[in-house]
Parts: C-alpha cells; sequence; structure tokens
C-alpha cells in the first residue's frame, strides 16, 4: 500500500477520455441515468430527508460508542454460533482467511463482491497461496478476467461496453467475440459460475451492515450470488469493516430505504439477507477487520467518512467522476467517498485526489448518511497543503492567489490586468499538459469585457463609494 | 492466528479515538412512525413486484396453482417443494446436502409476508428448508397469503425475528443485473423467474 509511486488522477482520466467517442459519453450517460431514478425515488418518499438525517444520527451514536457495539454483535453472533475473528490490519486479515481456507482443506474459494477484501488485496494473497479465488458477481467477474480492480463501488464494470465485455469473454471463456448481447453475455456466465458454486469447498462474503443487537449481519446483492455462496459451499466466511455496525434490527428499516434507492434507483436490492449464525449443517466464520478505521475515528475532521453505507450516490453525481471513470483514482475506492477516505490510507500516493473535484458539493447533497463529503475534500487539500506534497506549480499559484486574495489593492489590478491578458494568453500556455494538468480537455470561460467591481460601480452608483 | 490482542487493541484504539470525538448522540435516535395514506396495499405489493421482474397471480385453490404452475413451467422436470400444499417431484425435507438442490428447476416456497412499498417476499431458513432452494431453483414459486402485506421496510422489520433464525431474506422479484451496459437481464445467478401465488395457507 505505501509503495510511492503518486495516482495521478488528471492523467489517467486524460486516458479515459481520450480513448475514443464511445467509452466516456457512455458512462457519463448511464450514471446520470441512475442519478435520475435516485433523485425521482427520493422524491417519492415524504420523510426521505427524515430518513437521512436518522441514519446520519444513527450511524454518529454507533460510532461514539462502537466498542460497546462491537462486544454486543461479538458475544451475540458467538451465542448463535458464528467464529470471530479480529484484524487490526489487511495483513491479518488475510491470514485469518487463509488459515481458516487451509485448516479446512479448501482449495477453491467463490466469493461476491466485496470492498473490504479489494481494499485488504485478499486475492492475490490468498491465489499465491494456492487458492483459487472467483468473483462471482457479473462486473466482478469482468473485471478480474480483465485484471482489473472494480471501476465503481456498486457497478464494477460500468466503465466497459457491451463490446469489450463480448471481446474479453471469447479470449478467456471462448464465446462468440460478436455476440455482444448482454442477455447472452449474463448466461454465459451464469453457466460458468454454476459448476464453481458447486465445486467451490468455501463462499465468501463481505457485510453491508452488523446488528449488534442479534449478531446478524446482512448482504445486499441483485443477482443472489452471494446467497447461493453463502447457502451451497459448507464454510462461509465473512469480511466485515467494524465500521458497518448498526445497534438494532429496527434501524435496518432506515438504512435498506435508503441504501438501493441512493445506490441504483431501486427499493432495495434483490436480495437482501441477514445471517445470524451459521446456516444448518454449516459453519460461519466473521472476520471483524480494522486497518486504520479506528485511527480514522480519531480525526475530527475526518471521522464522519466511518459513516458511510457504499451507495455510490456520490460518484453517481459527481460531474468530475463521470468523466473520468472510477480506473483514474487508481485506489480501491474512487468518486468523491474515495478522495476522502483513500487518503487515510496513505496521503502521500493519494495526495493529489483531494484536487480531483470541483467541490461542487453535489455529494454531499445526495449522501444518504449525510456525510460531509465536499468539506473533507476542502479539508485533505489543506492537509496535502501543510504536509508539503502539492506539485510546484500548485504551491507557486495558491501561494499567488493567497497573497492576491489577501490584498485587495492588488487583487483589482491583477483583475483588470488579467482579463484582457487572458483573452490573449496562448493556449500553449493555460493548456500546457505538464504545467496545468486540469486544463487538458477543459475551456476556460471566455473572460467578461468588466470585472464585476467595475460593473458594479456603473450600475450601483449609489453604493458607489464602497 | 490471530489472538486475542488482535481483540483488545482494535477496542483500545476505538476508546482512544473516541476520547476526540464530541459525544453527539448519548442514545440512538428514535424512529418514529410515518404516516401512511390507508390505501389498500396489495396493488401497491403487485405494482412493485411487477417493476422488480416479479409477476403476481390471484388463485383460488391449491388445483389452480398448479394448474398454472404447469403452464408456466412445461418442460420442468425437478419440482421442488418446501410447502405442504404441492408436492411437486421432490420434498425439500428429504434433502440433506444443498447440493442435491442443483438440478432443480423449480422450487416452491411460502412467504411469511410481503412488503408493500418493494414488493420483495420475506423468507427465511424454517420457511425454505434448505437455504440454496431460495437460489439454486432456476425459476421460483411463492405463496403468499393476500393478508400478509405490511406497507414498508419500518413495519416489516417489527415483523422479522432475526433472534429465531440463522438466515433470513427479504426477496424482490427474480435474480438480476445491470453490469453489462448498464443492461436489465433476469436470472443472472439465482432464480431466472419469479411468480407469487396470492393463497392463504390451508
Amino acid at each position: 500500500m505505501s509503495n510511492t509511486k503518486k495516482a495521478d488522477p488528471a492523467a489517467a482520466a486524460e486516458l479515459f477520455i481520450l480513448r475514443d467517442q464511445v467509452h466516456e459519453p457512455m458512462h457519463d450517460r448511464f450514471l446520470w441515468a441512475t442519478m435520475q431514478r435516485r433523485d425521482a425515488q427520493a422524491a417519492a418518499i415524504p420523510e426521505w430527508e427524515e430518513l437521512r438525517e436518522l441514519a446520519s444520527k444513527i450511524k454518529e451514536h454507533t460510532l461514539t460508542h462502537l466498542d460497546h457495539y462491537l462486544e454486543e454483535f461479538e458475544a451475540n453472533a458467538t451465542k448463535r454460533g458464528a467464529h470471530i475473528h479480529w484484524a487490526i490490519d489487511a495483513a491479518e486479515h488475510n491470514t485469518i482467511v487463509h488459515s481458516i481456507l487451509e485448516s479446512h482443506g479448501v482449495k477453491e474459494l467463490i466469493k461476491s463482491k466485496s470492498m473490504l477484501q479489494e481494499e485488504c488485496q485478499m486475492t492475490p494473497f490468498l491465489q499465491n497461496r494456492g487458492i483459487k479465488v472467483i468473483e462471482s458477481d457479473l462486473g466482478e467477474r469482468i473485471q478480474q478476467l480483465d485484471g482489473q480492480p472494480p471501476s465503481h463501488i456498486v457497478f464494477p464494470s460500468i466503465h466497459k461496453t457491451r463490446r469489450d465485455v463480448a471481446q474479453l469473454f471469447a479470449r478467456k471463456i471462448g464465446t462468440d467475440p460478436n455476440n455482444d448481447d448482454p442477455h447472452f453475455l449474463t448466461e454465459v456466465m451464469r453457466n460458468n459460475a454454476r459448476p464453481r458454486f458447486l465445486a467451490a469447498g468455501a463462499g465468501m462474503t463481505g457485510g453491508n451492515f452488523a446488528i449488534a443487537e442479534t449478531g446478524t449481519f446482512m448482504v445486499c446483492t441483485n443477482e443472489g450470488n452471494a446467497d447461493i455462496g453463502a447457502s451451497v459451499p459448507p464454510l462461509h466466511i465473512a469480511s466485515i469493516g467494524i465500521e458497518k455496525l448498526v445497534p438494532r434490527v429496527e434501524d435496518m428499516g432506515v438504512f435498506l430505504r435508503l441504501l438501493a434507492r441512493s445506490a441504483e434507483g431501486e427499493p432495495l436490492t434483490q436480495y437482501s439477507s441477514h445471517f445470524t449464525g451459521p446456516r444448518k449443517g454449516g459453519e460461519l466464520h466473521i472476520v471483524l477487520v480494522d486497518n486504520g478505521r479506528s485511527r480514522r475515528l480519531g480525526m475530527p475532521d475526518f471521522w464522519h467518512s466511518l459513516k458511510c453505507i457504499r451507495c455510490g450516490a456520490c460518484m453517481n453525481t459527481c460531474p468530475v467522476y463521470r468523466r473520468s471513470g472510477g480506473l483514474a483514482y487508481g485506489a480501491t475506492y474512487s468518486g468523491p467517498i474515495g478522495v476522502i477516505l483513500d487518503p487515510t490510507f496513505d496521503e502521500f500516493k493519494y495526495s493529489e485526489l483531494p484536487f480531483h473535484s470541483t467541490l461542487c458539493g453535489s455529494c454531499t447533497d445526495v449522501c444518504p448518511v449525510k456525510i460531509d463529503i465536499s468539506d473533507q475534500i476542502f479539508k485533505w487539500r489543506r492537509v496535502m497543503a501543510k504536509k508539503g506534497y502539492l506539485p510546484l506549480v500548485k504551491r507557486l499559484a495558491f501561494a499567488a492567489a493567497g497573497r492576491a486574495f489577501g490584498h485587495p489593492e492588488e487583487f483589482r489590478l491583477m483583475e483588470e490586468a488579467g482579463g484582457p491578458a487572458l483573452g490573449y494568453a496562448p493556449d500553449f500556455l493555460l493548456y500546457n499538459h505538464s504545467l496545468n494538468p486540469w486544463g487538458r480537455d477543459r475551456q476556460l470561460p471566455q473572460p467578461a469585457k468588466k470585472t464585476f467591481r467595475e460593473w458594479y460601480l456603473a450600475n450601483r452608483s449609489e453604493h458607489g463609494n464602497d | 492466528m490471530e489472538t486475542t490482542s488482535s481483540r483488545e487493541v482494535i477496542l483500545k484504539g476505538i476508546r482512544y479515538s473516541n476520547l476526540f470525538l464530541i459525544k453527539q448522540e448519548a442514545e440512538a435516535p428514535q424512529i418514529p412512525v410515518f404516516q401512511r395514506a390507508d390505501t389498500p396495499l396489495k396493488p401497491e405489493f403487485e405494482v412493485h413486484l411487477q417493476k422488480a421482474g416479479g409477476v403476481a397471480h390471484d388463485v383460488s385453490s391449491v388445483a389452480e396453482v398448479e394448474t398454472k404452475l404447469a403452464v408456466l413451467h412445461p418442460e420442468a422436470m425437478v419440482i421442488c417443494s418446501a410447502v405442504p400444499e404441492i408436492a411437486g417431484t421432490r420434498k425439500v425435507t428429504e434433502v440433506h446436502d444443498p447440493h442435491e438442490l442443483a438440478d432443480v428447476d423449480v422450487g416452491i416456497v411460502r412467504a411469511q409476508f410481503g412488503v408493500a412499498e418493494s414488493g420483495a417476499v420475506w423468507l427465511t431458513q424454517e420457511d425454505l428448508v434448505v437455504d440454496a432452494l431460495g437460489f439454486l431453483s432456476q425459476h421460483l414459486i411463492v405463496l403468499l397469503d393476500p393478508n400478509e402485506i405490511v406497507s414498508d421496510m419500518h413495519a416489516a422489520y417489527l415483523r422479522v425475528r432475526l433472534d429465531e433464525t440463522a438466515f433470513g431474506c427479504f426477496m424482490m422479484g427474480p435474480s438480476a443485473t445491470a453490469d453489462v451496459e448498464a443492461t436489465l437481464v433476469h436470472g443472472a445467478q439465482g432464480a431466472r423467474s419469479l411468480n407469487i401465488f396470492f393463497l392463504p395457507p390451508m
């Protein structure tokens, strides 16, 4: 995680945008359509804003009493026959999972989507130790076959066209490269996955929520793949971040009404499954994972990010994410939520991410648990500046801007001189790739003929003395 | 293997971090009762079920269910039933290992209740007998008492008893995916179709 190469979202986004005339517009269109479905669902529920407030309060309460609720969850889940493990970090998580699999002689594992297992880089860890790991969610499986991480936390392969998928399946599974019908491609994967579900020695899932009151954890999917993985192999292992706790069963009414509506504009996912202890004849292990979360909890500016329920609404609404594609962030979590989560894992590596934003604030407006995402992005910029992680060109520009905004007379001079100058400034200076990567693929608006101050003095002369 | 020390390290870390936070909520907030219009729930349930890709049928007898079942799934070889009303070709109570359900064409189960705001039904391990019946079956038939429909998820969670079942699922229509170009396809991994028959238990 701590290799020193900085993620460069601007350069990576450029590759996505310039690739062709198909991928980026399609990506933008799909996610915006999802956002519009979300808006319609939210508008149809009179108590929507009240639900957001409740969800936020429940999470704040839980996080400020997290030790208590984790112990309650552990006690109740243990009473129901689940085995509870605690992992301080990704390495310990992976070691625990591996030792459970090894002690059961498991050679092949079928898993559903888990951002936490992505975060822990679990799959390469297990495969290096001779355990075959198969993703069962269609989008995740597409990404696995292509050797890419998921580009979106809900729609892992949303950046790919049907043609991309058809050609990938042709290469990896031997299907017809010219048949790109989504029904055909889905059927291909269904038939490919079935025997693996039946042969797997263990099924792995994540957990969307963990309920302290009953020791239950919940998994939401549309495909039912997590349910097959949990109900067919004899062994079920679930990886759950410690921030996923909620106190009571009744809290789930609030969260499930928000989650799928925010994520995909549907009232629920097709399957909302509750696991309380092992199924009849099965064995259940739950790995509770910290991996930096308890430390983040002590960051007054950033602990609210732990309220996240991973719906992805902030990504779908984000004008920067929709145009960049999720892979551009070079991190496990992309989009606005990624911008505020990733630096808690590695500040230097992800120091550019907070600048991959327009600070428009739409993410904050749609977040179902009211995380102040855009404010946190701004605060992360300050952290990056203070720690000296900014590249020279940004440091110089911000220093000049800081001087000008701090001295009104100087600002006025610059404004009057700068407006016309912008009109004549050659593009190679404004849009120079190495000097200003943010100028790539963007045009500045035409500068106004008058400054605001000139207009104000001319039109509001009764207050003209300033 | 991990030791109790990881547990202690994590809990201590949480307690230490909590010192930096202002305790905003001493108690978990009360969840109010949201007022609902007094409209019948069955039509709302049916509308949402249809949007989720499921189909509802009004029937008046078990015989009618069997007739419709034959029309819906004429080529079904293995019909595995978890309900006393319909025998099928295999009783799930005789299944010992979930792998035995790999060849099931149609699974038949009874849901405890439905949820109007989504069209979902609540199925537990006791209803499925073997959990995998709900997910390995190529198609599902769900019996539901039309009087057992609640308005929303708040009401639904008042009815579920997670302390009494190892597995419970709100199932909203058949399996679905939109992972290829955001195109909706049913039958991704779980059931390809889900038909609900409104029929009170005998």
